[in-house]
């Protein structure tokens, strides 16, 4: 009897390696369950994530701490697919836009 | 200025659009749609008894004309009954416009009756999705939508109308234009520079044809390249008819159930010309075995798929007809004695094994009978399971657009609509639907749409009382237990079928089946043909799930006498 080979695998994330990507999107309600969607059916973790109005505009900027694993590079196409999003780049984990909202996220703390 | 309500609006603009079919089932949340549709000449409505038949009807006239094809569905269950033709045109990238009725903005968020979150469900498996705030909104969303839907790589597109957003009237200066597809991407010359000169150097090359090859329009263009450089050409599923079947260079369809000669000669290959394809894993088998010794070339209008399954040494993100013109003066003829010769060696070797072509009562004879009664202008759907691999194997498929069929989601129940949807789309062509009696049963209640519109669509059934796919796949790869794959009760097709008004033919019967097939086939109108096949029927060869190409099991049962 032949058995059904080789389950698709889920590439291992590199442990501790995040990367931060800024999304330009169009301000209007929907555009985050698009980002989040996209990302939840893939199987792509994302660890944070921050959105907010760009002042006198009508876009906003979308911030997204995740898993820096060799997917990446593909989920940036996939997400310049969706048509409210109007730019996506990549930086490295230690950008200033998490690392300053840590200590809101400390266990215990009240802010 | 002009007034007028949102479904006023919808409608117009659908009939700038050029729109001449809208199907689908009206209710409670979009009657005000369907009444102004009433007062539309332009625009005639197909009533479909399953919001899932409306989506495949406009999937049918998308499929066989390239344009947007438009489906109606009211909000709640005919949203979610919808859904899964809006998945399946996803999947095959098919321009497709949704508008569904919602319940009124204010009831939004109350679990109102048959309220549903049509635009939280629709996200995944839309192109782009809408929901429609104000009437006014609709003169940029519905361009919007066509524009979206037809531009690149085609997809579906979802609008989502409250009732009193259509009742809402509006006033405003001027109608909006159209929306139509955008060029392509530019892409750069020395790129494909780069694919002429590995095309020019590959000394055993393959081209590799997909369903973007269809979109684009590019059949000729691709026939023209493997003509000129000598270069034999397989296809995918999806891709069916970009180049004739009888052609000398056509390899026919590669993967799961190719003949053997087409994946061993892809096995051999250096260098895999990859057009508007997506390296889909029922085509490649396990991935990283596909073409081991092969350079590629990628060419596709969606960047995202470019390096998503195979890394390609040449990706080219353009539309698949505009890369081609370019890169075919920079193509040298090429005759490829050597690497033709060793093709034809392995055709010889490992063909399709096709026993009993005359025979009507086997899967292939049946195909090979109809093909061979039915004129080159015929469109073929299928639905899904061994009828469509048999089909997909076999039938001599002469043009792009000739063939209907669901890959990527391979949906039980799309033949039956799809094919009255390009029977309503092309009146003057006879189209033939091989179906079995699985996929059958998923959406049968179609019949009634395909009579009371007369449509010229002639349903193949090989009926075996079983999902013959499922038989095949317990029977080979979980040790012969055979559970819950064969219908215990046995419908008789042939009642079913005169009940919904259709003529009804039965092979079995009588004493010359293929006269009855052909008076079938020559009648106008719609019927139902009865073809009962053996349970024990097998597509071979086949890859097991997940196994490489080349570990086909089965159909090696040919001529060894030319080795």
């Amino acid at each position: 009897m032949l058995t059904p080979a080789g389950e698709l695998q889920t590439p291992e994330p590199l442990r501790n390696q995040r990367a931060v990507l800024e999304l330009t999107v169009n301000n209007h309600p929907g555009v985050m369950s698009h980002v989040c969607s996209l990302f939840s059916r893939r199987v792509f973790n994302v660890e944070g994530i921050l959105c907010m109005p760009v002042e006198n505009s009508k876009q906003s900027r979308i911030w997204l701490l995740v898993d820096e694993d060799q997917r990446l590079g593909q989920m940036m196409q996939q997400l310049l697919k969706l048509e409210d999003v109007l730019d996506v780049r990549r930086h490295s984990a230690d950008h200033e836009v998490f690392v300053q909202l840590e200590q809101f996220f400390r266990a215990g703390k009240e802010v | 200025m002009i007034k007028r309500t949102g479904a006023q609006i919808i409608i117009h603009l659908l009939e700038r659009q050029g729109v001449r079919f809208v199907a689908g089932i009206p209710g409670g949340a979009n009657l005000p749609l369907y009444d102004a549709l009433s007062q539309s000449a332009a625009i005639s409505h197909v009533l479909a008894r399953h919001e899932q038949g409306a989506g495949f009807i406009a999937q049918g006239m998308a499929r066989v004309s390239g344009q947007p094809g438009v489906c109606f569905a009211s909000s709640g269950p005919g949203v979610t009954n919808l859904l899964t033709a809006v998945a399946d045109a996803k999947l095959d990238s098919v321009p497709l416009i949704c508008i569904t009725g919602q319940v009124p903005v204010a009831m939004i968020g109350t679990d109102a009756f048959q309220e549903i979150d049509a635009y939280g469900l629709s996200i995944p498996i839309t192109k782009h999705n809408f929901f429609v705030r104000s009437a006014a909104e609709l003169l940029d969303i519905i361009p919007a939508a066509f524009r979206i839907a037809s531009s690149g790589r085609p997809g579906p597109v979802l609008i989502d109308v409250p009732k009193d957003v259509q009742n809402q009237a509006v006033e405003f200066a001027a109608w909006p234009e159209p929306g139509h597809a955008e060029p392509g991407p530019d892409f750069a010359p020395a790129a494909v520079e780069r694919a002429a000169e590995m095309i020019n150097t590959a000394r055993q090359p393959i081209l590799y044809v997909g369903g973007g090859v269809i979109h684009s329009g590019a059949g000729q263009l691709a026939t023209c390249l493997a003509e000129r450089a000598s270069i034999p050409a397989t296809m995918t599923l999806m891709g069916l008819g970009a180049m004739p079947m009888d052609h000398p260079l056509a390899l026919g369809m590669l993967g799961m159930h190719a003949a053997r000669y087409t994946n061993l000669a892809l096995e051999e290959c250096d260098l895999l010309i990859a057009a508007g394809v997506r390296f889909d894993d029922r085509a490649t088998g396990k991935a990283a075995a596909f073409c081991p010794h092969a350079k590629i070339i990628h060419v596709d209008i969606d960047r995202s798929e470019l390096g998503k399954i195979k890394t390609a040494h040449v990706g080219i993100t353009g539309d698949v007809s505009e890369v081609l013109e370019t890169l075919l003066p920079l193509v040298e003829q090429n005759p490829r004695h050597e690497w033709l010769a060793r093709v034809a060696r392995l055709k010889r070797q490992y063909p399709l094994h096709i026993p009993d072509v005359a025979d009507l009562r086997t899967p292939y004879g049946l195909i090979m009978q109809a093909a061979s009664l039915l004129e080159a202008e015929t469109i073929v759907a299928t639905d899904v399971g061994q009828h469509q691999m048999w089909t997909a194997q076999v039938y001599p498929f002469r043009r792009p657009r000739q063939w209907l069929t669901s890959g990527g989601l391979g949906t039980m129940g799309f033949g039956l609509p799809a094919a009255i949807g390009a029977a309503l789309a092309c009146p003057d062509r006879t189209v033939v639907c091989f179906s079995g009696d699985g996929s059958l049963m998923m959406n049968i209640q179609e019949l009634a749409t395909a009579a009371e519109h007369h449509v010229n669509v002639k349903v193949i059934l090989m009926n075996n009382n079983s999902l013959g796919l499922v038989h095949q796949q317990q029977e080979l790869f979980y040790g012969r237990r055979l559970y819950e794959c064969d219908y215990r009760a046995k419908a008789d097709f042939v009642k079913i079928a005169e009940g919904f008004g259709l003529q009804a033919y039965d092979l079995s019967r009588g004493p010359e089946p293929r006269e009855t097939l052909a008076r079938a086939l020559r009648e106008e109108g719609p019927c139902l043909i009865h073809a009962p096949i053996a349970v024990s029927e097998k597509v071979y060869p086949m890859v097991p799930p997940g196994a490489a190409n080349k570990d086909m099991i089965g159909g090696e049962a040919y001529a060894n006498a030319c080795r």
